[in-house]
């Protein structure tokens, strides 16, 4: 089967073993391209000086740690073939990720997005609502993955309505004109979690607002850092905006700009799910040694898109749990996880961590 | 003037002018038409044909030549 076969079958209906089997193959392919196309991931790979290629398993592939992608420039394609360039939105620190992608890493991450999304969302574009501001578009060639994210979803949409000007403050004309347009039949809502919970949730209470999204689906991305120091759990999160909107069919979200096109989709019972392009693996964070379900550990993502850099195999820095594969009530196959935060900065990093950034320092 | 109406559209929602667009001319291949100005495309065929494109339509769309083939589909001959 070729990839593009793989992406016209449904994305949780693989077992186990046809999935390890089709990826593994793909993931090896891939070391070999990277290999050949990028000069750091080849000294990095060089330097541990055994044998990368032709495995068997999961557990075997080299995570890369994506740290490296904010320190360096690293990509596969050649330099004109970059279609364009992603960013983390670099709040948190000081250094963005940086990741290049060509025409057909662009187009298979759009397609897997869309498999994945259309299994919640349906085939028919739905009118959208977007918590957040359109003057994150400005530069066009360059942006955020905020920016990549919305656009991304907006496929799934249509009279997409942006309801927070660019100082972030809540438009409750524009929600009140959508929903008398279109709150009588299901739509879509997207936004940031954190900016869902202070300007439109938060918002809605100061201003004491009604606003009915009882036909609301929300996907809703980011990350739990900032909420998590508030207090706000995902279990508080999904209760209260029940509670104030009656929104009941929220879906996060999650992926990190390096690994594009590896996206899990919060489930009913609020598991992510690995789609068959992706798996995941989660590794103790000081031994890097690998854990069996129910053990928290730092979360690895395989993924068979990255084509244009070497992102196929990364080890990030989130913690999660995975709790199993193909048995989630929810009926998809696939392994299900929770990620619970990021890996305190303070904890001792892996060695390979530090190794490898050396090794492109000093090539 | 199917064929009149889908460049005029074109040109109109990428801001590019008439003569470069051809069958040929493909998604991504020149800055005016990145992901961003796609959604502006589509709303206005979605106008401009009075017809509803799904999302696979959309992601299918990667050159004027397969914007014809989809409106086809919708019964919009060229």
């Amino acid at each position: 089967m070729k990839i593009e076969d793989y992406l016209n079958i449904s994305p949780y209906s693989l077992s186990k073993r046809d999935k390890r089997k089709f990826l593994i193959s793909e993931l090896n392919k891939l070391t070999q391209i990277h290999y050949e196309g990028s000069t750091e991931y080849k000294s990095i790979l060089d330097s541990y000086n055994k044998n990368f290629f032709n495995y068997d398993n999961y557990e075997s592939f080299y995570p890369m740690p994506v740290r490296l992608f904010k320190e360096f420039d690293i990509k596969t394609c050649k330099s004109e073939e970059v279609l364009k360039v992603l960013t983390s939105s670099g709040t948190t620190s000081q250094k963005v990720s940086k990741i290049f992608l060509d025409k057909e890493t662009s187009g298979l991450q759009t397609n897997a997005l869309v498999k994945i999304m259309q299994t919640y969302l349906g085939k028919e574009r739905l009118p959208m609502l977007i918590i957040d501001s359109k003057s994150i578009f400005k530069d066009r060639k360059q942006f955020s993955a905020r920016g990549a994210g919305i656009l991304g979803l907006s496929n799934f949409g249509r009279d997409h309505t942006y309801v927070l000007d660019e100082h972030m403050n809540l438009d409750e004309g524009l929600i009140k004109d959508f929903l008398n347009k279109h709150g009588n039949k299901k739509f879509l809502i997207f936004g940031f979690t954190f900016m869902v919970r202070e300007y439109l949730y938060q918002e809605a209470i100061n201003k004491k607002l009604k606003i009915d999204l009882s036909n609301g689906i929300l996907i809703h991305s980011g990350g739990w850092k900032k909420l998590v120091e508030k207090a706000v759990t995902n279990e508080v999160f999904r209760s209260d905006l029940n509670e104030i909107f009656s929104l009941r069919s929220i879906h996060d979200f999650y992926g990190m700009v390096e690994q594009v096109g590896s996206i899990f989709v919060e489930c009913e019972y609020s598991f992510l799910h690995a789609p068959i392009f992706s798996d995941i693996l989660a590794r103790d964070p000081i031994t890097h040694k690998v854990l069996k379900f129910g053990q928290k550990g730092l979360l690895q993502v395989l993924s068979i898109l990255p084509r244009s850099y070497p992102g196929h195999s990364l080890l990030s820095e989130d913690i999660g749990t995975i709790y199993g594969e193909d048995d989630c009530k929810c009926g998809r196959a696939g392994k299900y996880f929770k990620v619970h935060g990021r890996l305190p900065k303070s904890e001792v990093r892996g060695c390979s961590d530090t190794h490898a950034s050396e090794v492109v320092t000093n090539k | 003037m199917n064929n009149k109406k889908i460049v005029e559209i074109f040109s109109k929602s990428l801001g590019i002018s008439e003569e470069i667009i051809c069958d040929s001319l493909e998604y991504n291949s020149i800055p005016e038409w990145d992901s961003i100005a796609h959604m502006t495309l589509i709303s206005e065929l979605e106008d401009g044909f009075d017809i509803m494109l799904d999302t696979d339509d959309i992601i299918e769309m990667s050159s004027v030549s397969k914007a014809k083939d989809i409106l086809g589909k919708h019964n919009i001959s060229f």
